[in-house]
């Protein structure tokens, strides 16, 4: 008898149709109609899918707009190969788990040096969520129901943010960015008021403008939230936004060493002040002691989250993206402090490098006068979107199309990032493209 | 005897490495940055801290995790190893160049519709809490478009239901009411009906539900949401249990989140990311967030055309990553792959309750779906768990549905053959004798991992929470 039987035999059974005795007849499905193919069949056919792709490897290209491809070491992927830590589930066993849990406690503690902020949580799902977390969260700190938010937002997080604050009746209205592409300080006062929960700026912001301003704000902002948006790599040159007043830093941690996997898994940063950590959303890991007296690692302070409190959590979060933070914990390990700040010069000098070529080929770039991180606009004389198509045909890939009238003073342009993985002759390859097309 | 590695790691930051440089960069000076704390290593110091650490930690390739409602399942290599080629594409990326992704996803919304018989589904929410939280906008936007959100404020559920349901509820702004189940474990059908009005936007189950039960009204249930004009949402984290059996459309659900990581087998990552797409089916599907994959007989493309769209839950897609992973298990394994593995998660747990039913309570009934819920007779529940550590196991998920005190909640999933459960029931009967005669052993445990037991306590009371804070 095989073990199938045996198994059933102990359950006094006589065939597996009485495991599901208690399913009404009526509802009992015919099978599904869906062919098996065996390893060999499926490796074969994934392999031509992937085929059909092209990717940066294939073709340079210029994409960003809030997540890039930068370059990934070995050794980072070696350690989130192994199946110890991605073959786990929530350290919910702390005894047997210390290993995920210390590499997470030095996640959030790898933010809380890049922001400066206190806290850092152990991960949300991205950028855009943890927009929608932070406006729930300052209302829960405030009370107040208008998020402002720069007017050039990108629509995707508008919409993300929306959702998320739908149900607490809470709005956004947009405030203006000056003819630099910063925020409009005096507008933005205008716009402040006891109904505002929160002031969100991102630096560098969706144009890749560095924001001079951002210093000058939370002065103006009485009891509403300084929400910060960040590229966590720009940090390593970039002041802190604890030291301009931030009450919450936001990003998205992919850029840390995630590859960018046709947009997910992502990582959202979330960081906050000490004296708002009950009401932030998400795990946390905390230092504490074993029975030995040892160092050791434990989830804490859970009566914030869903499994204790339950309608009334900070949020509803349960599986975060645990094991991006390993990737980026493993990639800022990697490059050490030194590192990330050449990193991040070569990102910043590529984009001048890039720049300077658009120029010298007749193109205005960038379109607002202001240093940029790793990526720029570039104003182009037709439609963007039949540009980036033509370009494909001259073998590069260009950055996002944004139609004039999307964004106030934006013409037909092109947003174009550039990271390290980008080289001068791709560069090279772009600009003469573009000049042919358009 | 189990022995888990044991090292005195040092924290990142405590590892000695090269001094800081300065280095000069075209920012403005107000905002300059002055110095950052963080080491500067060799590769093979960040290789060997990890590497370390990796192995103070427990995961589904090293033993049994029967983690209930979690459905930690083997993950097959192969689905890691095909989702690396897809690593380096961006989503903004021309149709034309990424056709092959394209084609996964529109292969894999195809199937889960099979999987589930629901009309159209969302790849986009990024775990299953975030499913839950799509279905519950995808309710206020149906209610709002029919003119009656204003009326319907409530989401019921039952008091077995997972945390993350009435979260996601509340998140969605509505009211939370919880309906009792009765002696058998079930919802009171009764108490159901009372609750349910035109003031009830949906209720939200499992099923079966997290006792490992059932629901046997299920239809009954369906009848009274819909005579009411309400909604009926499938939490799908217990699908291991019926796919291929029966399914949440037959069943008459409405809307659906899977979760891809439990029942379609891409791993956990210690925490995430996973996959919570979301199926619905009739009117609802105009209701879905944008994009959506659509074949034109040709080539796959992104449709942002959708009727009365919710917008964006997330950025971009979703977890593209954890989507190809799932898309090759289901390609390998087919659907009477899928009703078999599902026929031996139920039979593995049946069969490890039945060994182990004696010497831990079972409340309710006999019959189980995945996943079953005991009780200690002699001991804690959280001193089991940590006992059970020191044999080279993982513990089951303890204190939880909050309907049993001291629960265990065990799902041993189809991966496991009769030999690994027959250890693991031989040392759950162990526990059990060893808390009649030496409970010491067990308030002590664990003996065998790399740390002795953690003061939760601690932590909570003076929270360190990065190496910044001193305690």
């Amino acid at each position: 008898m095989n073990e199938f039987d045996d198994m059933l035999k102990y359950l006094r059974m006589n065939s597996w149709e009485e495991l599901f005795s208690d399913i009404p007849k009526e509802v009992w499905k015919k099978g599904i109609d869906i062919e098996a193919m065996d390893e060999i069949s499926v490796y074969r056919y994934a392999k031509e899918l992937a085929a059909k792709n092209k990717d940066i490897f294939d073709m340079p290209n210029f994409l960003g707009a809030g997540i890039y491809t930068h370059y990934i070491p070995p050794a980072v992927l070696e350690i989130v190969g192994r199946s110890e830590f991605y073959t786990s589930y929530t350290p919910y066993q702390p005894e047997i788990s210390q290993g995920m849990l210390q590499v997470q406690f030095e996640y959030q503690s790898v933010i809380a040096e890049l922001t400066g902020m206190d806290v850092a949580n152990s991960s949300m799902y991205d950028a855009h969520t943890s927009l929608g977390e932070a406006a729930r969260m300052a209302y829960r700190i405030n009370k107040r129901k208008e998020v402002l938010v720069p007017e050039n937002l990108y629509w995707e997080k508008e919409s993300v943010l929306k959702n998320y604050i739908a149900g607490l009746g809470m709005s956004v209205k947009k405030y203006p960015l000056n003819e630099r592409g910063m925020v409009a300080l005096d507008k933005l006062q205008e716009l402040v008021n006891e109904d505002t929960a929160m002031v969100y700026v991102e630096n560098p912001n969706f144009f890749g403008v560095i924001d001079e301003g951002v210093d000058e704000i939370k002065e103006m902002l009485g009891k509403a939230i300084y929400t910060v948006g960040v590229n966590p790599l720009s940090l390593a040159v970039l002041k802190p936004p604890a030291d301009y007043g931030a009450d919450i830093v936001i990003g998205e941690g992919q850029i840390l060493g995630n590859p960018i996997s046709f947009g997910g898994p992502l990582l959202g940063i979330f960081a906050t002040r000490k004296q708002y950590v009950r009401k932030m959303p998400g795990r946390l890991i905390g230092e504490t002691v074993d029975a030995d007296g040892r160092r050791a690692f434990v989830m804490t302070l859970q009566t914030r989250e869903q499994h204790i409190r339950r309608g009334k959590a900070t949020s509803n979060i349960c599986s975060n993206e645990a094991l991006c933070a390993v990737f980026s914990v493993a990639f800022v390990a990697y490059y050490g402090a030194n590192g990330l700040k050449e990193l991040a010069k070569r990102n910043m000098d590529n984009a001048r490098m890039l720049m300077e070529k658009l120029r010298s080929a007749g193109f205005n770039a960038p379109i607002f006068d202001a240093k940029h991180f790793n990526e720029f606009l570039v104003e182009l004389p037709k439609n963007p979107h039949e540009i980036s198509k033509e370009l494909l045909k001259h073998g590069v890939h260009g950055g996002l199309p944004i139609n004039a009238g999307c964004y106030r003073n934006v013409p037909n342009s092109m947003l174009l990032a550039t990271t390290e993985m980008i080289r001068e002759e791709d560069m090279d390859k772009l600009v003469s493209a573009l000049k042919e097309v358009s | 005897m189990y022995q888990q590695a044991k090292y005195n790691e040092p924290l990142l930051n405590e590892i000695k490495g090269e001094e800081e440089k300065e280095i000069s960069v075209d920012v403005p000076d107000k905002l300059k940055r002055k110095s950052l704390n963080i080491p500067n290593l060799e590769e093979w110091q960040v290789v060997r801290h990890y590497t370390r650490l990796s192995q103070m930690n427990y995961g589904v390739d090293i033993n049994t995790y029967p983690l209930g409602s979690c459905t930690m399942k083997y993950n097959p290599k192969l689905n890691e190893e095909i989702a690396k080629w897809f690593s380096y594409l961006h989503p903004y990326q021309e149709e034309s160049t990424v056709q092959g992704a394209l084609q996964i996803m529109y292969e894999l919304q195809e199937m889960l519709k099979k999987i589930t018989d629901m009309d159209g589904f969302t790849l986009q929410p990024a775990a299953g809490a975030h499913g839950e939280f799509t279905g519950m906008l995808l309710v206020r936007a149906y209610h709002e478009y029919k003119g009656e959100l204003e009326k319907r404020r409530n989401v019921l559920l039952p008091d077995s239901a997972h945390g993350t349901n009435p979260a996601s509820a509340a998140m969605a702004g509505f009211n939370v009411i919880e309906i009792p189940s009765n002696e058998k474990g079930m919802v009171d059908l009764e108490a159901l009906e009372a609750a349910t009005d035109d003031t009830t936007a949906a209720f939200m189950i499992t099923n079966p539900n997290t006792l490992g039960i059932f629901e046997e009204e299920i239809l009954e249930i369906a009848k009274i949401m819909h005579k009411n004009g309400a909604l009926l949402y499938y939490d799908g984290a217990n699908l291991n249990a019926i796919m291929g059996i029966t399914s949440p459309g037959i069943m008459g659900f409405d809307i659906v989140h899977l979760n891809l990581h439990k029942t379609f087998s891409t791993p956990h990552g210690g925490g995430g990311p996973g996959s919570g797409p979301v199926g619905v089916r009739g009117e609802l599907v105009d209701f879905l967030p944008v994009p959506i994959v659509r074949h034109d007989g040709e080539k796959y493309y992104l449709d942002y055309n959708v009727k009365h769209t919710i917008g964006k839950v997330r950025s971009f897609y979703g977890n593209f990553g954890v989507m190809v992973k799932a898309w090759a298990y289901i390609k390998r394994l087919g659907g009477e792959g899928l009703k078999n593995a599902t026929i031996r998660a139920v039979l593995n747990s049946n069969y490890l309750k039945e060994r182990i039913k004696g010497y831990y309570e079972l409340p309710h009934k006999d019959l189980r779906k995945h996943e079953f819920v005991v009780k200690p007779k002699n001991a804690r529940a959280l001193d089991v768990a940590k006992r059970l550590l020191d044999f080279g196991v993982h513990a089951p998920t303890i204190y939880f549905p909050l309907i049993v005190h001291e629960a265990l909640m065990i799902e041993p999933t189809e991966s496991e053959n009769k030999e690994t459960l027959d250890k693991f029931a031989e040392i759950m009967l162990q526990i059990a004798k060893e808390a009649e005669e030496n409970p010491e052993i067990l308030k002590e445990a664990p003996h065998n991992t790399a740390f002795k037991r953690v003061d939760e306590v601690l932590a909570a009371r003076k929270p360190v929470l990065t190496w910044k804070d001193k305690r």
